[in-house]
């Protein structure tokens, strides 16, 4: 196994009585593909929160290529190479689709310019790749308020990817989206990142495209973790199977 | 905008200002140099609407511009009307830039209340301190432009030109900054400064930088109204007229420079007629209006004819 890209040690969180991350110990080696599953309340979002800095572990370390990233904001660990996109879309409504992606590059270009369009060559350039990678050029002048709930999702996803990040935290990319869309559009997803070096880390509760999509699976009970391992042994494990999948696949 | 939208926009805006400052009578001038010195403070309010900032003290940048543009002939002797507008909008501008940090790490209500502690701080400053003229204000003497004094037959006209071609630099360095990406960013911060800070970029900062903006504008305008207007007061600082300029910023909406001057210029327009013809009732009649902008044309009169976008 490669060096480990991102490393939690002993991750404590606890909201009141409520324990959420109960010494969580994971490494994710550069490269992989990983997701995470869990019942609601089992922990995953806060996972997800502590590595992004939305939240402060109680105790234990965050660590990224051995960078010590537990008290940064998440601004500082956006611009560090974790970016993440949302359950709920979080999009500017208001603006296009275009001009939502071009927020994006902007932001990841740097230290944005008071002058130079934000539509300049090379940042238009690069929204127009994220919207061809992600099917999306026929809504790119539409606001984002008036598109259906599975384009915001890959919109999300996009303005995630915008920065080329090292690690790519997904939650629920398929949540919203009709069971029947589900598979093309993390198809559409994992084909879209096809050619990123990004690191992806996916919370998902559809246990076939768990099985599909992911080369390691890690899940969750009550802030701990009960099962690591490839999707066949993790989705095979009694614990899992009764407490996260219910024995159904 | 397009690029040619813009530049028919902007050549019907210059033929308009130079028609008027050509044709139009003194009384006329007086109005339009007033509707835009005020639309440049406002412009600075919509700036920072736009921005994701919410001001009931603008106030405060426009006396900061004026008192600089007053005290600098009054004290130090320069009479230049260009120096003193310029050095009067940077002060505003220094002022915003102070009190950004501070501002940047609020939001919504909060952050509108402390603008107008900010703004009522200043005025009762002006108002006590009598070396600044106490609550009688300054009186601000006639000006030189490129040497020559504004006063006497033209010097309204001149006056106009003067407050016209700052409007237009201004109004231009807007529309660059809207459509630029510190703009675009401002933008995002209005509609989810979340996501921003998750771009990796400071939503706090570009709140700053909207303040900091709109202070340049407010200290623009009101450099330019004490130059016309020949008097400063307190008065420019209270909530009143703090409350003027938010009020034609709503009347404008915020998806428009050009709203913004015609806003401004309605209700000069309003306000000279109706202390005519209704003193005591006029400010009824513009709140009956302003609520019929606000049920029919939620968005300001700049919707009126900003293109809706493509569906």
């Amino acid at each position: 196994m490669s060096a480990p890209l991102l490393s939690a040690r002993g991750l404590m969180k606890a909201f009141g009585a409520v324990v959420a991350a109960d010494d969580v110990n994971i490494d994710v080696p550069a490269g992989q593909r990983l997701s995470v599953i869990g019942s609601n309340g089992a922990g995953k979002t806060t996972f997800v929160n502590m590595v992004t800095g939305y939240l402060h572990p109680d105790a234990g370390q965050v660590l990224l290529g051995g960078l010590d990233i537990t008290r940064m904001n998440h601004r500082q660990i956006a611009a560090l190479g974790i970016c993440r996109s949302f359950q709920i879309p979080q999009l500017c409504l208001d603006l296009t689709l275009r001009e939502n992606l071009l927020v994006a590059v902007g932001a990841a270009a740097g230290r944005p310019s008071l002058w130079a369009p934000a539509a300049a060559r090379h940042h238009d350039q690069h929204a127009d790749d994220l919207m061809q990678r992600f099917g999306l050029q026929d809504d790119a002048e539409r606001p984002v308020l008036e598109l259906a709930g599975g384009v915001r999702k890959l919109v999300d996803i996009a303005m995630a990817l915008a920065r080329k990040p090292r690690l790519l935290l997904l939650d629920e990319p398929t949540s919203g989206v009709s069971a029947d869309e589900k598979f093309p559009a993390m198809r559409r997803v994992m084909d879209a990142l096809a050619g990123e070096a990004a690191t992806v880390v996916f919370i998902e509760h559809d246990m076939d495209i768990v099985a599909e999509f992911s080369e390691r699976v890690i899940a969750f009970y009550s802030g701990r973790v009960i099962a690591d391992g490839t999707p066949a042994a993790v989705l095979a494990n009694a614990d899992v199977q009764r407490h996260v999948t219910g024995g159904v696949r | 905008m397009t690029t040619r939208r813009a530049l028919w926009v902007g050549a019907i805006a210059v033929a308009a200002l130079v028609l008027t400052a050509v044709l139009a009578p003194k009384w006329l001038l007086f109005l339009a140099t007033m509707a835009l010195s005020h639309g440049l403070a406002v412009l600075g309010v919509v700036v920072l609407t736009r921005g994701g900032g919410a001001t009931f003290g603008q106030g405060m940048f426009f006396a900061i511009g004026a008192y600089v543009a007053a005290l600098l002939q009054q004290h130090w002797g320069i009479a230049d009307a260009v120096l003193r507008v310029l050095l009067g909008t940077l002060a505003a501008g220094l002022a915003g830039a102070l009190f950004a940090p501070l501002l940047a790490r609020y939001r919504g209500i909060f952050f509108a209340m402390l603008t107008l502690a900010l703004s009522m701080v200043l005025f009762g400053l002006l108002s006590k301190a009598t070396v600044l003229g106490g609550s009688d204000g300054i009186q601000v003497a006639r000006p030189l432009l490129f040497g020559s004094p504004l006063s006497g037959e033209g010097a309204e006209r001149k006056l106009f030109m003067l407050t016209a071609v700052f409007t237009l630099l201004a109004c231009l360095a807007v529309a660059r900054y809207w459509h630029s990406a510190a703009g675009l960013l401002a933008q995002a911060v209005r509609a989810n400064p979340l996501r921003v800070e998750y771009l990796g970029a400071s939503a706090r900062g570009s709140l700053a930088t909207s303040f900091v903006i709109s202070g340049l504008l407010g200290g623009l305008g009101g450099a330019l109204t004490a130059l016309a207007l020949g008097h400063v007061e307190p008065e420019f600082s209270n909530w009143t007229t703090s409350g003027e300029f938010v009020f034609v910023a709503v009347l404008a909406g915020y998806q428009s420079v050009t709203a913004v001057f015609v806003a401004s210029l309605l209700l000069e327009v309003v306000r000279s007629f109706s202390n005519l013809y209704f003193p005591h009732t006029w400010q009824l009649v513009l709140g009956s209006f302003l609520l019929l902008v606000i049920v029919f044309r939620p968005a300001g009169l700049g919707s009126l004819w900003v293109a809706k976008r493509q569906k």
